[in-house]
């Protein structure tokens, strides 16, 4: 059945931003969506809010909306664009979900637009879990008992038919939101009211536990001829009862027999085809009971998965994309496999090696969280490793984390688990956490045998038998020692995944001696190919992986290289906008003529696609690895050099043990320039630009030195790491005290609190930087770049909304910056250039400046690309990386402009606001205030005519949609107490009623605000309502709780975990209210508008009209009136409307 | 596992790899070399019949996890001359096992090889072609003359080391089915089984024979080798024809064109694997099938019958039927065993075909 022909336009769906359940895997299944859909000649209109993806490039779709992922916003985009189709299946949870509303409001229907990929009735039966079961049972396969509840009474009448253990599951949740498993009833009732209050429709499905139970997937697509395949079965190491986003799994299953695995592959064809998904992919998940083999079906997913993109990437089959040409009317067999070239889509690949995916968490990030894994997901990414055996890619999947381990084991951080008794090694394995992998390979190096650890854990005593495998070579090798090592004896140990940071660390030598050894003894690693058919027919993609073989795959390359360094596994601070730098590298390098070659290990990314560069290495983003792929690569052609500065810390780290003339853009001794604190500050005193006072300290005395001279408040900060890990605002020598221990370096005593010893810890070469904080400062970021010539290009200036001491990842930042003068942004840029300058700057740089009372302080510089170079390049239509990338390979930004690549911003006639978005709501433990230490997993754009439009937009993108009416309770800092008076005079005025503590309530009466809810403290015995109550109830619209800055804060921790667990918005700034005052006040003055990115750039550069690279006069827009600018800020005006 | 038992695999033209030996302890085993892409299921492929002569290289490469079961075996005995693996497991996990592989190779008496860079070995096997080798735990020297003496399989009637020596029964169904042993998988009785009362009779029966057993229809099975070698198995065949519906599949399709009048020939490195795309080009719609063969029917070979199924991948004619009598085949594998269960239909229409010449 060929291409419909009958449909024009086709609107596609994203995932919008990068949360816990739901990350950079729905940017490459949209990303290969969009390529297939344009390339057979559809227009596209694509729906996602979060600017750091590759998709919502404007040249990816033919109108991109950046835009809310709410209702109201596409039934908008339908009346504005009148799409023949809707495509869901390709953007998470949130795409389908967002289809069901549109269908039910009766928007698709009034519009003519058909649902393509998954009907709404196959939507609903998979996601509905009762009418899943139901289905299930009757097309004869099993389910675990269960019962649907919509209330507590109902879950307990549920739990008494069904027995416990029970795991609870809210309807309509991805990623295990609000999943937990019970065992007794106190429990249950706690999870049930978890469960009800998560899903959006308050319903629970109560269901017989079966953790314990051996736990597969199956990736299955389906076309409209009904011919189904399965593309990939994956095992987990880690049984049911943990959830598979928080699993070690592996592909292809490993400890099924045929008879087992053709059991199961007929009912997911049967789950499929009952279910109704007529063609695409789905995901359909199992449980067998170990003992007997007895199998349920746990549940599917109508739609392209996180699970779906791990196949892809394992198997080499790009399920997203063959999936929107089965969507368009194409068969399977009608879609070519583009690896092979020459056999169709419509087989099951095989596969001959043992893919392995480890998550990331980041429970250092979140203190008071207990770390405990269950069917709720908590990883913030992961990494995929392969290898020929099971044992090698589990070892490269663990050091792929870059968490500090080498491998499994046989590392420092092992000693970690030495001091804990047999008794309790046991113990701790048995409950789920990121520690178990090494607990279990400790504890079988004790001595504890197999079948104890499998009756504590449940892990398949195959997987226990491989880990035993290394074990046992760790012990040869340790009794060999590194000068009775023979090649054969090397390939061994390689062979089952052993680094040389492992060997240097088993053998008390330097990595540097055994890698010198290794290579004497003529052993390095072999290169086969993924290819979808295990070698039967020849591959024409050259997507690889390292192994310690006989054969190599590399082919020679026809064009000069240059490699590029990936950012590894998505983790807080370093996340998908550095993948995004990375894949626009390879594009503008490809378009230059350089044959592009990818290395990075995280399944999830557009930049571990095939198809994003020339040639693919899935490695680890270890020095030994990269090496070796350097090696292979400059033997198989002219390799010009490698690209260090586009994925974050991670490549940066390594840009040391690459050979200097090698590293593209920036010189290694300039980024040490920029890092290194003394030369750094050397640097700013010649140029003189002010810096807040400061100095470094690798002790506490140290550090009490440096403050001596500085005064409080402090920021301490450790050097060379992103997202401001361990960062933190002291105040007195305590808290100073508190955070040099969490710097402490890992081994010392109390190595609980160093947590940051895993990454690298505290070291001369590492010191603390101790500045002193500039209080109620405006935060300024600048991206720009910098040619080898010396030209500066400022992509943008952006402010951001949170004042200084919020770290910038988590702070709302807004392009033109609503509130600097004129002459603090022309002095700004020229810090900038100067600074570019200083530093000799080949390509992006990033500059945070604190603007306090008119005056720019330069906080620090990083000669690399930042977190916000996706964000500048959606709001101002400039390719900021692509731009860096041919800078990097020699290109002047003058040749660049006339050959067109670089365009003049285009910054006229809009705000683009960015907003951080939190993971609080996975961790009710924690409190959700904003600190120095990021702790956002994603962002959303808000783009409008007004500041107050764009930031109200980006807020309801980030799920904290800004209420209309209601009431507005606020709770403040005494130092906040001023301008939180103007913020509520607002609220008063817009005609919310305001609530308040005692002390804040005072102060508002006496400003002249009327407060209409008095609330008591909470855990007091008054008469009234405490602001927890008031939440809990619904009788707040919208909460402002600031911290009191130091000392115990309990209070307000009550009150801002009420607002994430009831879902009311809750901010944590001044700052933040009064953007939101005046987001709310444009709301309601103006309509809903929506606008593709497209448009807002071409009008934008056609108001513009001057060419250059100048950056036009900021628009007049709405003060930020954050910190100390303008506190007292004028009356609300908005920008002119550009016209529709 | 004991001591280390270093190997080596030395294939005719010279190529070499280093592995140690498993299983069953024999210093030089030879045959010609394949590779076999399923999965699951390294049990019942060491124990089909067809892989008589033959050396089985596994290409994924963890091997014997889930250990094996009697279940699972396609046969009493292993006709293949020994077994290839990237990583043989030691340790056995499944419900099912009753044995680890290794335990149970040595058992049968067949030989492996683990270690090996099993990927180089079938990307030369693409390239080169099927190719005689030998394995073991001899020298290179005395391993390269074995595999160089290796006959390989063109003109060999390996069916003959293979199939029965006198007809038993299996099976209880409502029909009489007579199934010629060309070494005949059990997952094919046991479909059969459920159809009729299975008489299986040796491969050099006689068409008269046969008849005499009054079948409802007569069963073609599988087997190892060059169909032009089977000795009287096409001038039976064709007597049979237009007497007794007759299904075929693997080398009893390639027996039934033979029969027919058709030619067939040996592909560079055959099919033997569990995921090829076949088009059953009655409905359009595509099967995936557990494949196993070296030879194929020559397109336009066979007269009086119609293309009736088609591999995908490479275009060899996978299904053949007469137009005028009632006879079918497939060259895959229906009845997996293993391999996807796609096909099973096709046991159906054989039962069909009988009913309809049964009058029933």
């Amino acid at each position: 059945m060929p291409r419909r022909d009958d449909l024009e336009t086709i609107l596609l769906i994203g995932s919008g931003p990068i949360v816990i359940g739901q990350a950079s895997e729905f940017d490459y299944s949209g990303t290969q969506a969009c390529r297939v859909l344009r390339q057979e000649g559809y227009r596209l209109v694509l729906a996602n809010s979060n600017p750091a993806t590759i998709m919502t490039d404007p040249d990816f779709a033919d109108r991109t909306y950046l835009e809310p992922l709410d209702v109201d916003v596409l039934t908008a985009i339908v009346e504005r664009e009148r799409p023949d189709a809707l495509l869901p299946t390709l953007g998470g949870q949130t795409a389908l979900n967002l289809a069901v509303q549109l269908a039910e409001r009766g928007v698709l229907d009034r519009y003519g637009v058909e649902l393509i990929g998954a009907s709404i009735e196959a939507i609903e039966t998979a996601e509905d879990r009762d009418r899943f079961k139901q289905a299930m049972v009757e097309i004869g396969l099993t389910v675990p008992a269960s019962g649907i509840a919509r209330t507590v009474d109902e879950a307990l009448e549920v739990v008494e038919q069904v027995g416990l253990p029970v795991v609870v599951r809210p309807a309509f949740i991805m990623g295990g939101k609000g999943a937990a498993i019970a065992t007794t009833t106190d429990e249950f009732l706690r999870a049930a009211a978890v469960g009800l209050d998560a899903s959006p429709i308050s319903e629970i499905l109560v269901e017989r536990s079966v953790a314990g139970w051996k736990e597969y997937e199956l990736e299955v697509m389906r076309d409209r001829a009904d011919n189904c395949v399965v593309v990939c079965s994956i095992e987990n190491l880690d049984p049911m009862g943990v959830h598979t986003g928080d699993s070690i799994t592996v592909a292809p299953a490993q400890t099924l027999s045929d008879v087992e695995y053709q059991r199961m592959r007929d009912a997911a064809f049967a789950c499929i085809r009952r279910v109704g998904v007529e063609t695409g992919g789905s995901n359909i998940q199992f449980a067998l009971d170990p003992a007997s083999g007895d199998m349920v079906v746990i549940e599917m997913n109508p739609r392209v998965s996180r699970s779906s993109a791990l196949a892809s990437k394992a198997t080499g089959f790009p399920i997203a994309k063959i999936a929107a040409r089965l969507a368009v009317g194409y068969t399977l067999d009608e879609v070519d496999n583009d690896i092979t070239d020459k056999t169709p889509a419509s087989f099951e690949p095989t596969i001959d090696y043992v893919v392995t995916k480890v998550p990331r968490w980041a429970f250092e990030k979140f203190p008071g969280c207990p770390g405990v894994l269950g069917t709720s997901m908590q990883s913030v990414g992961e990494a995929m490793a392969m290898g020929r055996t099971f044992p090698e890619s589990l070892q490269k999947g663990l050091r792929s984390l870059e968490h500090g381990r080498q491998g499994l084991n046989a590392d420092p951080g092992e000693a970690a688990l030495d001091a804990l008794s047999d008794e309790e090694l046991v113990a701790r394995a048995a409950v789920a956490s990121p520690d178990r992998p090494f607990q279990l390979e400790a504890a079988l190096r004790r001595g504890i045998s197999i079948e104890r650890l499998h009756a504590a854990t449940a892990v398949d005593p195959w997987f226990l038998d491989q880990i035993c495998r290394i074990v046992e070579e760790r012990e040869a090798l340790h009794g060999v020692g590194l000068d009775d090592m023979t090649r054969a004896r090397w390939r061994r140990a390689k062979r089952l995944g052993f680094s040389d940071a492992q060997l240097a660390w088993l053998w008390g030598v330097d990595e540097t001696e055994v890698r010198t050894a290794r290579l004497a003894a003529g052993v390095v690693p072999t290169y086969k190919t993924v290819d979808t058919c295990a070698g039967e027919f020849e591959a024409f993609t050259p997507y690889h992986y390292g192994t310690w073989e006989d054969e190599d795959e590399v082919a020679p390359a026809r064009r000069p290289k240059v490699v590029i360094l990936g950012s590894g596994p998505n983790r807080i601070g370093q996340g998908i906008e550095f993948d995004y730098c990375c894949v626009h590298t390879s594009f503008a390098l490809r378009d230059a003529g350089y044959e592009t070659v990818m290395v990075n290990c995280n399944p999830e990314t557009v930049s571990t696609d095939y198809d994003s560069s020339d040639r693919l290495y899935f490695e680890p983003l270890t020095g030994e690895d990269v090496l070796a792929v350097l090696d292979a690569e400059a033997a198989s052609g002219e390799l010009v050099g490698v690209v260090v500065s586009m994925g974050g810390q991670t490549p940066l780290k390594l840009a040391g043990l690459i050979p200097p003339g090698l590293v593209l853009g920036t010189s290694p001794d300039s980024i040490d320039l920029a890092e290194d604190r003394e030369r750094w500050s050397g640097l700013c005193a010649r140029l003189e630009i002010p810096q807040p006072a400061g100095g470094v300290a690798t002790s506490l005395q140290g550090a009490l030195e440096v403050v001596e001279r500085i005064g409080y408040p402090a920021l301490v900060r450790p050097s060379y790491v992103l997202g401001g890990r361990a960062m933190s605002i002291v105040y007195d020598d305590d808290g100073l005290a508190r955070a040099m221990a969490e710097l402490a370096p890992f081994g010392s005593a109390g190595t609980s609190a160093g947590s940051l010893g895993r990454e690298g810890g505290l070291s001369s070469e590492r010191p603390v930087l101790v500045d002193r904080f500039l209080e109620d400062a405006i935060e300024v970021d600048v991206d720009a770049v910098r040619d080898a010539g010396g030209e500066v290009l400022i992509g943008a200036v952006m402010e951001h909304v949170e004042e200084a001491g919020v770290h910038s990842g988590d702070s709302a930042c807004a392009i033109p910056p609503p509130t600097l003068a004129a002459g603090v942004l022309e002095v700004i840029e020229d810090y900038t250039r100067a600074i570019a300058d200083a530093l000799g700057v080949c390509g992006l740089l990033n500059v945070q400046y604190a603007v306090k009372q008119g005056q720019v302080f330069v906080i620090e510089a990083n000669p690399r690309a930042s977190r916000t170079v996706p964000f500048v390049s959606k709001a101002t239509g400039v390719p900021l990386a692509k731009v860096a990338a041919r800078v990097m390979v020699g290109a002047t930004l003058a040749e660049l402009r006339a050959e067109g690549l670089l365009p003049a911003p285009r910054s006229g006639g809009h705000v683009a606001v960015k907003e951080a978005v939190l993971p609080f709501n996975r961790f009710p433990e924690v409190d959700s205030l904003l600190g120095p230490e990021m702790r956002s997993t994603g962002e959303v754009m808000g783009i409008d005519r007004t500041f107050g439009l764009a930031f109200a937009k980006s807020q309801t993108a980030a799920g904290d949609r800004l209420p209309e009416a209601g009431a507005v309770f606020l709770s403040l800092a005494d130092r906040d107490k001023a301008s939180g008076v103007v913020a509520a005079r607002r609220f008063a005025e817009l005609g919310f009623t305001i609530a308040a503590t005692a002390g804040t309530a005072a102060h508002l009466e006496d400003h002249g605000v009327t407060v209409a809810t008095v609330v008591d403290k909470v855990g007091s015995d008054g008469q009234g309502e405490t602001a927890v109550e008031l939440i809990a109830a619904g009788k707040v619209a919208l909460v402002v709780n600031t911290p009191r800055g130091r000392g115990p804060r309990a209070d307000g921790d009550y009150i801002r975990s009420a607002a994430a667990v009831h879902r009311v918005p809750c901010l944590t700034t001044v700052a933040a209210a009064l953007a939101a005052a005046n987001g709310m006040a444009d709301w309601a003055e103006y309509p809903l508008r929506v606008r593709s990115l497209q448009e807002w750039l071409e009008c934008a550069s056609a108001e513009d009209g001057t060419a250059g690279g100048q950056r036009s006069p900021a628009s007049p827009s709405t003060p930020l009136a954050g910190g100390a600018a303008a506190p007292q800020q004028a009356p609300h005006v908005a920008s002119p409307v550009p016209p529709a | 596992m004991d001591e280390l038992r270093e190997a080596l695999l030395v294939l005719a033209d010279g190529e070499v790899f280093e592995g140690e030996a498993v299983g069953a302890d024999v210093a030089v085993t030879s045959g010609e070399v394949v590779f076999n892409t399923v999965l699951t299921g390294y049990q019942e492929v060491i124990t089909d019949p067809s892989y008589a002569g033959q050396i089985i290289t596994f290409t994924a490469t963890h091997i014997g996890n889930y250990g094996v079961t009697p279940l699972d075996e396609e046969a009493s005995h292993a006709a293949c001359r020994g077994v290839v693996v990237r990583d043989l497991a030691r340790r056995r996990s499944n419900w099912r096992s009753d044995d680890t592989l290794d335990g149970w190779l040595r058992r049968v008496g067949v030989p492996g090889i683990t270690g090996v860079d099993t990927r180089r070995l079938t990307r030369h096997l693409r390239q080169a072609g099927a190719v005689p080798g030998a394995f073991g735990t001899a020298g290179h020297d005395a391993l390269l003359a074995a595999a160089r003496a290796e006959p390989g399989t063109d003109g060999i009637d390996l069916v003959a080391t293979v199939t029965c020596d006198a007809p038993y029964v299996v099976g209880s169904g409502p029909r009489r089915v007579v199934a010629y042993d060309f070494g005949i998988k059990a997952t094919m009785l046991r479909h059969l089984g459920k159809l009729a009362t299975v008489e299986v009779v040796p491969a050099s029966t006689s068409a008269e024979d046969v008849l005499a057993r009054a079948p409802d229809g007569v069963f073609l099975s599988n087997g190892p080798g060059d169909p032009a070698a089977v000795a009287g198995a096409s001038h039976n065949i064709a007597e049979l024809l237009g007497k007794v519906p007759v299904f075929g599949i693997c080398l009893g399709h390639q027996l039934l064109a033979t029969a027919l009048g058709g030619r067939t020939y040996k592909l560079p490195f055959g099919h033997h694997g569990g995921n090829h795309p076949i088009r059953r080009l009655a409905t359009g719609g595509v099967e995936i099938t557990s494949q196993n063969h070296n030879y194929a029917v020559a397109e336009g070979s066979v007269d009086g019958a119609d293309v009736t199924h088609v591999n995908l991948n490479d275009g060899v004619v996978e299904g053949i039927a007469c137009r005028n009598l009632p006879a079918f085949s497939v060259q895959y594998h229906p009845e997996a065993g293993p391999g996807p269960h796609d096909a099973r239909y096709l046991f159906a229409e054989f039962e069909a075909l009988m009913d309809r010449g049964a009058g029933r």
